[in-house]
């Protein structure tokens, strides 16, 4: 299957803005990203077990994803639904259990694009250095593709 | 990442607010210390400082023209923190490549869609 990229970008010090382009209406798109059994399939990323997915889906409703490395290593993510409008708009607080002093604010806009529809994902923080954690846990999550790249990127660049 | 104790790293280097400041100006353009004096508003002493810091990391370079010293950006240095962002940006696309099947699903279903 041809996929489109995830394009990430740092809009300001506390933020980061993730877009992706899907083959699928926003309705079904909404309801990958809102239903428990379906986020269960996708949200592991290929790096760990997805061991408990909670969705309330309602102004003040609690989530939360628990997942464990294949190392051991477990970890959760959690929050509070702020704002709903379905196939369209999600505003949640987010927090990483092991940091639990920085919640984030996450937006996630569906928005027709052609025949597909266009996530919009922004992460706001607190501060930079909360913001530069979040970009850290990839860095950690991807440490040996992360260090390929660069030696990659260190062979093609004098 | 292991990172060095000191400003060794251009990790370090640029999370001094100051010294993004200098590399944002630099960014535009080759330019004497008196200018970033001027833009930054600090002593020059500070500014040599964290063009110091900033040459130690490869981020910017020097060269004498006359009696001036003018500094430049060297952004092949930033390539750590890109690849920093990349490997944030392929956790996320794993998962939406994940995604993109469940998507695929739910349509071959006839499922979700209808309206």
């Amino acid at each position: 299957m041809t996929t489109s990229t995830a394009t990430v970008t740092l809009p300001a010090d506390t933020q980061i803005l993730i877009t992706r382009r899907f083959a699928a209406s926003r309705h079904q798109v909404y309801r990958a990203w809102t239903e428990p059994e379906l986020i269960r399939r996708w949200w592991h990323a290929n790096r760990a077990e997805v061991t408990e997915v909670q969705v309330d889906l309602r102004v003040g409703g609690r989530w939360r994803y628990a997942a464990r490395t294949p190392d051991g290593f477990e970890f959760a993510f959690y929050g509070e639904y702020r704002e709903i409008v379905p196939d369209a708009k999600l505003v949640t607080t987010e927090i990483y259990q092991h940091a639990p002093d920085d919640p984030a604010l996450t937006t996630a806009t569906f928005a027709a694009h052609g025949d597909g529809t266009m996530l919009t994902l922004l992460f706001e923080h607190a501060s930079q250095a909360a913001r530069d954690a979040q970009l850290q846990s990839g860095m950690e999550d991807g440490l040996q593709d992360a260090l390929s790249l660069l030696e990659e990127l260190a062979g093609s660049l004098s | 990442m292991a990172r060095a104790a000191t400003t060794t790293d251009v990790f370090n280097a640029v999370a001094e607010p100051r010294r993004r400041q200098i590399v944002d100006l630099l960014a535009t353009g080759e330019r004497p210390v008196n200018e970033l004096v001027e833009q930054l508003q600090l002593a020059q002493p500070q500014v040599s400082k964290h063009l110091r810091v900033l040459r130690e990391v490869g981020l910017v370079t020097a060269r004498d023209a006359g009696r001036q010293r003018l500094y430049r950006l060297h952004p092949p240095a930033l390539r750590p923190i890109h690849a920093w962002v990349a490997g944030y940006a392929r956790l996320w696309s794993e998962r939406f490549d994940r995604l993109d099947e469940v998507l695929a699903e739910l349509t071959e279903q006839g499922d979700g869609d209808d309206h």
